[in-house]
């Protein structure tokens, strides 16, 4: 499994109820199916990859996040996540909202684009960059809604989405928290949070 | 149990991927000293079963998958019956490498209990009478459906299918059969189907049944003895009810506003564009194969179907389910208006809130309701994958599971 995966699996407790917003080809849940007695269910877009977490055997929506998710109730899931799918949807802030309502907490990992790495190619060569996690040219990229670790957490401010706990990763999707602490929007190449939902009344 | 293969001298049927030359097989189930006591208290004895079965059942019997057909559908799935130049009803995906692959399951599909079609119905005789039963046939419902379904699997030796799968009605006792006996499915496929009809699906089956029942010929049911038969009213029934069934885009496609056999139109009454002709021939066709009074019922007992009705009672069959690990693979077509995509949704968020394991998808297809008979392509990937899952890497992705 994908090393930034693996961080998310980890942050997964056990035997939970868990939905994969955007799972691909449905590795994550297998993998926590298999080896943390979780209960999954995916949300994939993609006809290939829905079709492979059949193959799997993780029960799979074939929906488009974009349009919002009625099937699920508030509060379905123990644990919702958006992996490395956010910046692909037209509406991200839909998503993140669609996250925190259906699961009782959320789990979102993305590509950081205030990395120094990115940073540097647009300022040097004045073109957009493409990276190991960003690998597509700007006219064929699926990531669409790129933003910064500062540009999410100001977004979730103003949503009153609570941050809860906070993961750095570098290029290669693996844990760095440590030497990134400061200055982690320019030094982290993308970003693993725990999240959870503004107060409820309830 | 396997059906003969394709024979040489069959000259203009089997096509390749096709199970070939088939017969229907029929069954007595239930006695009279063990009758079939349905849902209403009423009993019935014995019970008369037509079935086809296609492929081998392996000899752990763990690779049946049982279809339950729609309204209208009978025990005839797949390939050809001797003389037969047109195939099964669902020829398109049941056969040796198809969806519902021959080469790998032991397919059985039996006509439905109310049918006409070689299962007892309300044009069978009634032993206590030794006439037709007409409308002193008991009404009955899904869930009796499924109970005959059971009483054939049982008879056949099998005790847990891979699948229960069908489209329409056919969705509807996959479902029911999950709450009931979900121990005995692996899968439940219930494919543009619907937890309780709409008003609007309610309405059409009543002028359906206003149709047959206003008919002068209809006798009260009773038509058996005349040598009349409610044609008309049975007729207008399948004509309203086939318009259901399509889409207006398949419509325009198949029809547009064109003039039968001629340029311009006539101007009168008549059947005058194509798909006026279209409708009389698939009204007229349907008086070949089909009794009203089992309309009447058949329709009826869509009418009653609302499995989720009581809470309490749904609550528990619900858990059972989910402690079971029934699969559900929920299908919907775009363009379908008579069970449309909510109907799904709404069976896929019921299922989801009971924890119970579903893989759903909306396929884009123009043809409406009729989607489920055709081979478009995205739909019966699904299927295909689903079963093979199924049958070679176990149901859901677990800790005691595979692959």
């Amino acid at each position: 499994m994908r090393p930034d995966l693996d961080v998310v699996a980890r942050m997964v407790p056990a035997d939970s109820r868990v939905l994969d917003l955007g799972c691909g080809d449905g590795s994550l849940l297998q993998h926590l199916a298999r080896h943390r007695g979780c209960r999954v269910q995916g949300v994939e877009v993609s006809s290939d990859a829905f079709h492979e977490c059949i193959a799997r055997g993780v029960p799979v929506l074939h929906a488009d996040i974009d349009r919002g998710l009625p099937e699920f109730a508030d509060d379905a899931f123990d644990v919702a996540v958006l992996s490395q799918t956010l910046q692909a949807t037209y509406r991200p802030a839909l998503a993140l909202s669609e996250l925190t309502r259906i699961g009782r907490q959320g789990i979102v990992s993305f590509p950081n684009f205030g990395h120094i790495g990115i940073r540097s190619k647009l300022a040097l060569f004045g073109r957009m960059p493409t990276s190991s996690v960003l690998p597509q040219p700007w006219y064929e990229t699926t990531n669409i809604h790129l933003c910064t670790i500062t540009d999410f957490e100001r977004l979730c401010e103003a949503r009153g989405i609570r941050l809860l706990e906070r993961h750095l990763l570098d290029s290669r999707g693996r844990q760095v928290d440590g030497r990134a602490r400061r200055g982690a929007n320019l030094l982290a190449a993308g970003a693993v949070y725990r999240v959870d939902a503004p107060e409820r009344a309830a | 149990m396997a059906r003969p293969a394709a024979s040489d001298q069959e000259p203009s049927g089997p096509q390749p991927g096709s199970v070939g030359l088939v017969e229907t097989q029929t069954v007595e189930l239930f006695t009279a000293g063990n009758p079939l006591v349905l849902d209403s208290g009423s009993t019935l004895a014995p019970v008369e079963v037509a079935f086809e079965t296609y492929g081998t059942l392996a000899d752990d019997r763990s690779n049946a998958v049982f279809i339950c057909h729609a309204l209208t559908g009978d025990a005839h799935a797949a390939g050809y019956h001797a003389g037969a130049d047109r195939p099964g009803w669902w020829d398109s995906i049941v056969g040796p490498g198809k969806p519902i692959d021959t080469d790998r399951y032991f397919v059985v599909c039996p006509n439905l209990l109310g049918g006409c079609r070689g299962t007892t119905g309300p044009s069978s005789i009634d032993p206590d009478t030794g006439q037709p039963y007409g409308l002193r046939f008991p009404l009955f419902t899904v869930a009796d459906l499924v109970r005959v379904h059971r009483a054939l699997l049982s008879h056949l030796g099998i005790s847990r299918v891979l699948a229960v799968i069908g489209g329409s009605l056919g969705g509807m006792q996959a479902l029911q059969w999950a709450l009931d006996a979900p121990n005995e499915l692996a899968a439940a496929i219930p494919i543009c189907a619907t937890t309780r009809l709409s008003p609007q699906n309610i309405a059409f089956s009543a002028v359906a049944r206003q149709a047959i029942l206003s008919d002068e010929s209809f006798h009260g049911g009773d038509y058996y003895a005349t040598d009349e038969r409610p044609d008309t009213g049975l007729s207008l029934a399948r004509m309203m009810a086939h318009i259901t069934y399509l889409s207006e885009e398949s419509m325009r496609r198949k029809f547009g506003r064109r003039i039968q056999d001629r340029e311009e139109p006539r101007f009168d009454f008549g059947v005058d564009f194509e798909v006026e002709s279209y409708l009389q021939h698939q009204g007229a066709s349907f008086l070949r194969r089909f009794d009203a009074n089992s309309y009447l019922y058949l329709t009826r007992v869509m009418d009653y179907f609302d499995p989720f009705a009581d809470p309490e009672r749904a609550g528990p069959r619900l858990e059972a389910v989910r402690a079971a690990g029934t699969h559900f693979l929920v299908i919907s077509f775009d363009t379908d208006w008579r069970f449309d995509t909510e109907h799904s949704r709404e069976m896929v968020r019921t299922l989801g809130a009971a924890e119970v394991p579903v893989t759903s998808r909306e396929v884009e297809s123009p043809f409406g309701h009729d989607s489920f008979l055709l081979a478009i392509p995205d739909y019966h990937r699904t299927v295909g994958t689903f079963l093979r899952r199924l049958h070679e890497g176990g149901g859901v992705a677990g800790p005691t599971s595979g692959a």
